[in-house]
């Protein structure tokens, strides 16, 4: 039963947690490097907020995620509703310390339970740290005006569908999967497991409401988005748009598979011993899609250094001016 | 709950358990790259990389019958995977008659060949997480995840974390079996109470107490941990020390997973 409240989240059919070996190599890297990219500049963010008090906090925190995900409730014909937590840690803490509060979640679910893979980890804690994460944050922050248990609702709703779409595309990039047949049964399946997340995710804000009516509407940090969190959520769309928009745009949709059949696997195999990726070369790509989508990725990431870059010298500026010291003479 | 629930066996006494972690993770993650890089329906590769998987369990007394069990964790999630059998063009093998519009399934082979491939990468990577996980302590993971540029911030909010897991895990249980006396679940499992909404909406509710209650208690450790002189910084007690064997152990490991790669391109 203990070991059963623990692992409960794995024996959820619905889970997004990729096991390794159905990422390729290179979509796995890929995802590994824009999840570094912004768990460094969490870490900063978070560090310079939350001084010595981080550590516990996102600790405790990370803890209460992990059991959340345990909680489940019957739907029908013995299917349960379960939690993926990622929404509603971003309307309560803010997107940069819910993502490293996921990041830990996914971490220790991949290293301690096999639960998603460590190659693999990477695009765990792309689509379940941060296109949830962004996606429920923006989604809430623009329909509270209206009413925050909707806002609620579509931000928890919208995370999980979304962070299906893009799973469903990794696999199909990955040629595990046709991008028809597992899109179609990623976005719908979660469609409907996404009205349970949005539901309790109203629910929880209801509580959190009711229980401690002061820090309500605020994140625990109590700060507005800024200027790095904006240009975050800018990042992930436009990932996400561009894997989406690169993968349809190809003359060859299941490019992989299409060069998997021109060259034989083992043909290719032979020919290239030394290749790092096996299936098709790396820098000459053969195959447009996934060429395409490496280039989206890192003039994406390209682009966010520099905003980065300009928004951090900026605020400098800004502190310089602030904290210039007023002489009387 | 005791923390102790998942670390049955991993402060056992073996030259695997006695290996410095980072030397285990890193090799663990290289083991990972290699069978994924590994080409589709090169079996004999995979072979090898079982056998050597068997080898450090056989060295590690850890029993691989626990192992290979809790190596089947990952696989539900092959139905992904199970369109490639389908649209990857080949040479047709079977065909499956629907029973539903005249509907015709064709498993062509090469569709056969990466839907294989694919669940014996899934599977030899998982087996060797799995050692990884039932033969280091946490704290040796946590060392290592340091050892290979882990930010402080992260490894020491999951050390947190492993430790409130337990404690938080008997408040769900508390809160369930609650839930449970009073309505939700009826005699034989049957649902019971109101509308899936309305059942949503006590989730709902009991994950917000929780939260409101680990906020509570993150305030309270970390008040507990200041009165005792923490300042921010985690420390560990002693050094992950690296011995001339460990680098032996991690470069044979290294070169081994390389003669596979090379075998599995050349010879196979």
């Amino acid at each position: 039963m203990l070991y059963s409240i623990l692992r409960s989240p794995v024996a959820a059919p619905e889970q997004l947690h990729i096991p390794d070996g159905f990422l390729s190599a290179p979509v796995a890297i890929l995802a590994w490097i824009v999840t570094i990219a912004f768990i460094v500049v969490a870490v900063r963010r978070a560090s310079r907020e939350f001084d010595e008090r981080l550590v516990p906090l996102m600790g405790v925190l990370a803890a209460f995620i992990f059991a959340a995900q345990a909680f489940n409730f019957p739907v029908a014909g013995g299917t349960s509703g379960h939690f993926l937590g990622g929404a509603l840690a971003a309307i309560l803490l803010g997107p940069w310390p819910a993502l490293l509060v996921m990041a830990a979640v996914i971490g220790l679910q991949g290293l301690i339970f096999q639960d998603g893979g460590l190659l693999a980890m990477g695009a765990n804690i792309f689509v379940m740290g941060i296109v949830t994460v962004w996606t429920g944050y923006f989604v809430y922050q623009g329909l509270q005006r209206f009413n925050r248990y909707a806002a609620g609702f579509v931000a928890g709703w919208l995370s999980v569908v979304l962070a299906a779409v893009v799973t469903a595309f990794m696999l199909a990039l990955s040629g595990t999967s046709s991008l028809g047949v597992v899109l179609t049964a990623m976005a719908g399946v979660h469609m409907l497991i996404g009205v349970g997340e949005g539901l309790i995710t109203a629910g929880a804000l209801a509580l959190v409401k009711a229980a401690l009516p002061g820090m309500f509407g605020e994140q625990v940090t109590g700060r507005k988005s800024d200027a790095t969190t904006v240009l975050a959520g800018g990042v992930v769309l436009a990932l996400v748009v561009g894997i989406v928009a690169v993968f349809f745009a190809s003359p060859s949709p299941d490019g992989l598979e299409r060069v998997a059949e021109d060259k034989g696997f083992i043909e290719a195999a032979q020919a290239a011993p030394f290749e790092i990726i096996p299936d098709y070369v790396f820098p000459g790509v053969s195959n447009e899609a996934l060429a395409g989508v490496i280039a989206v990725v890192l003039g994406t990431l390209l682009l966010f250094a520099v905003g980065y870059g300009i928004a951090r010298t900026l605020r400098r500026r800004n502190q310089r001016l602030v904290e210039a010291p007023v002489t009387l003479e | 709950m005791h923390i102790n629930v998942l670390d049955q066996f991993r402060s056992g006494d073996s030259p695997i358990h006695r290996l410095d972690p980072r030397v285990k993770l890193v090799g663990a993650l290289a083991f990972i790259l290699a069978a994924a890089l590994t080409p589709d329906g090169a079996w004999l590769a995979f072979a090898a990389l079982f056998v050597l998987w068997l080898a450090l369990v056989l060295m590690s007394d850890v029993p691989p019958g626990l192992l290979l069990r809790r190596g089947l964790v990952a696989l539900p999630f092959a139905a992904a995977a199970v369109t490639v059998l389908f649209t990857l063009p080949g040479n047709a093998l079977v065909t499956i008659q629907m029973p539903f519009f005249g509907w015709q399934l064709t498993i062509s082979d090469a569709g056969l060949v990466r839907f294989v491939t694919i669940l014996l990468k899934s599977g030899v990577s998982v087996l060797m997480a799995t050692l990884l996980a039932a033969t280091t302590t946490f704290p040796d993971l946590l060392r290592a995840m340091r050892g290979i540029g882990i930010p402080k911030v992260l490894v020491g909010t999951i050390a947190f974390m492993y430790r409130y897991i337990f404690v938080l895990a008997d408040e769900v249980l508390t809160m369930l079996r609650a839930r449970e006396a009073r309505s939700a679940v009826g005699p034989g499992g049957q649902k019971a109470g109101g509308t899936v909404f309305w059942r949503a909406r006590i989730v709902g509710g009991m994950v917000g107490s929780l939260f409101v209650r680990s906020l509570a208690r993150s305030e309270r450790v970390y008040q507990a941990m200041a009165s005792r002189g923490y300042a921010g910084e985690l420390r560990w007690l002693g050094k992950p020390h690296s011995q001339p064997m460990d680098i032996v152990w991690l470069v044979v490991m290294l070169v081994v997973l390389l003669l596979i790669q090379l075998w599995a391109r050349l010879a196979v």
